[in-house]
């Protein structure tokens, strides 16, 4: 599809900021929905707005149609064995809570270990972390690396027999480079320890095949794969799932309720307790059906990658071509990040800078914090050299 | 500024930055303010001096002299730096119940709040909570 038309499909593009045309670099943050997307959130918020699982009447049958149809086809995407081994949520960070949530509680004891990397966003550790305070176990740290990957060898040190699970990143929101995750996989069902895939960046960028991968859990959010905020995948092994207690309790995720004793009900619908975001779980049908389709420009990523190495004030954090998703975290000597963002946001480039929820990653790398740029297949080339002549521009300011 | 009234510095900055139409001159504008700023000794960067809720690290100290605040302040980022200039210039040789009265109003009449994101206006105001805690000898 020509970019034209690719870019047509996308109207929040089409805009002005300060007067100048919106360049928006903060794909990893937040995507922007294609017309698809909203068009089918629209229709099903005026045509069937009614609450799923529950009443006979038609308008929820339709809701919990698509919902279900949703659920099949995220199956698909990722190649599970089983639709009820996909969980809706309301995003990555929901579903590493509710993992850490419910597996910690059936399998995680005082003394046992947990294992995250230091690249990983903050949502797959402060889950963690606070799982380990309610039941006395350990988290341990896998490091990254020289060339900014996860190594299977590393890995494998650091289990021992008392790892209950090893939580890790399929792509690093700073870094931008794919981690071997079929390697790590391997290393840890070695020693029988189950693993949690990070897919927030991953999903956008690879075909992710679950049973491929051999991961026990990928977790992923909708909005950063172009479908509607407030969306969220677990996918997690059937047996796993169904071996762990539900963690919210509420409705729809019931058998049978009496004061006596409550029972509940199978694997998916146990851990979707309450009213789901029904109406918007369904855009993630377009939205992978985008993702899946469209790529970034190779070219933008060679311009990008070759003007940022080989610029002397600037160090890009995450090299490596060969692995890496256009996604450009770096520092420029003798300018603050925040001022080049602040100075660049103003020229119409939206970008990010700062810590980017990964903190324990930023001290790793011995920063404060770094700029981000990252691309998605509506980025044009013309934006691309637009970014790199502001950057110029904005260090020639500070410096 | 050091022999004017409050109302007049404020009235001052006013008048500085209307001469500025276009963001990136008020950038410039505050990157030379910022740059201009008298060094702050690197002992004194502290965690007690350090302000809370900005995304670049902002160090803020004051000191009372014949019953008047003077502040000094850092920034590891220029604008930052130029912004937390531009607000202890205007507070420094004032009284902590004169400046503990101020509204702060004309921040917000030069723009500077409006056009910066969230996190960055959140950083702002922490700016100037914190010189209002001083003040009120908090």
């Amino acid at each position: 599809m020509l970019l034209k038309n690719i870019r047509d499909q996308f109207p929040a593009l089409d805009q002005k900021v300060y007067g100048k045309p919106l360049v928006y670099l903060d794909n990893a943050a937040t995507a922007q929905r294609p017309d698809s997307v909203v068009e089918l959130q629209k229709r099903l918020s005026q045509s069937a707005n009614a609450n799923i699982h529950r009443a006979v009447h038609k308008l929820a049958s339709d809701a919990t149609e698509a919902y279900e149809n949703a659920r099949e086809y995220v199956r698909g995407y990722l190649n599970a064995q089983y639709a009820s081994e996909i969980v809706f949520t309301s995003g990555a960070t929901a579903s590493i809570n509710l993992v850490a949530q419910s597996f910690g509680e059936a399998f995680v004891c005082a003394g046992d270990e947990i294992i995250v990397s230091v690249a990983e966003h903050h949502s797959n550790i402060v889950p963690w972390q606070l799982l380990c305070q309610r039941k006395g176990a350990v988290l341990k740290v896998l490091d990254i690396e020289k060339n900014g990957v996860l190594s299977p060898e590393s890995l494998e040190k650091l289990i021992s027999e008392r790892t209950k699970i090893v939580a890790i990143c399929h792509i690093s929101n700073v870094l931008g480079l794919v981690n071997p995750v079929r390697e790590l996989v391997a290393v840890c069902h070695k020693h029988g320890v189950p693993v949690l895939v990070d897919g927030a960046q991953g999903i956008v960028h690879s075909k992710v095949d679950v049973q491929e991968l051999g991961c026990d859990f990928y977790a992923f959010s909708g909005h950063k794969v172009y479908a509607s905020t407030g969306t969220g995948v677990l996918y997690g092994k059937k047996d796993l799932l169904d071996a762990m207690p539900p963690f919210m309790g509420g409705g729809e995720m019931i058998k049978s309720v009496s004061f006596k004793s409550t029972t509940f009900a199978d694997t998916p619908t146990k851990f979707e307790a309450g009213t789901q975001n029904f109406n918007a779980v369904p855009t993630l049908i377009p939205a992978l059906e985008f993702a899946k389709s469209q790529e970034t420009d190779p070219a933008i990523m060679e311009f990008v990658y070759s003007k940022l190495t080989e610029d002397e004030r600037i160090t890009l954090y995450g090299t490596g071509f060969e692995n890496k998703i256009p996604l450009f975290s770096f520092a420029v000597k003798g300018a603050h990040h925040e001022d080049l963002a602040l100075i660049m946001d103003k020229m119409g480039i939206a970008l990010r800078s700062g810590q980017m929820c990964a903190e324990p990653l930023m001290d790793r790398l011995g920063v404060t914090g770094l700029l981000r740029a990252s691309f998605a297949p509506y980025n044009t080339m013309d934006e691309a050299k637009y970014f790199i002549e502001c950057l110029n521009k904005a260090i020639g300011m500070l410096i | 500024m050091t022999n004017m009234t409050l109302e007049e510095k404020k009235q001052q900055v006013i008048e500085d930055f209307s001469m500025y139409e276009e963001w990136l001159d008020k950038y410039e504008y505050l990157i030379e303010l910022g740059k201009a700023l008298e060094p702050f000794p690197e002992a004194e960067k502290t965690e007690d001096r350090l302000i809370q809720g900005c995304q670049s690290r902002v160090w803020l100290s004051s000191e009372i002299q014949d019953g008047k605040l003077y502040f000094k302040a850092d920034s590891d980022a220029i604008i930052t730096k130029g912004i937390i200039s531009l607000l202890i210039d205007v507070y420094s040789g004032h009284t902590p119940a004169e400046i503990a009265a101020d509204d702060f109003g004309f921040v917000a009449e030069i723009g500077l709040k409006d056009n910066l994101s969230p996190t960055r206006a959140n950083g702002l105001v922490s700016m100037i909570d914190r010189i209002k805690e001083i003040a009120r000898g908090e």
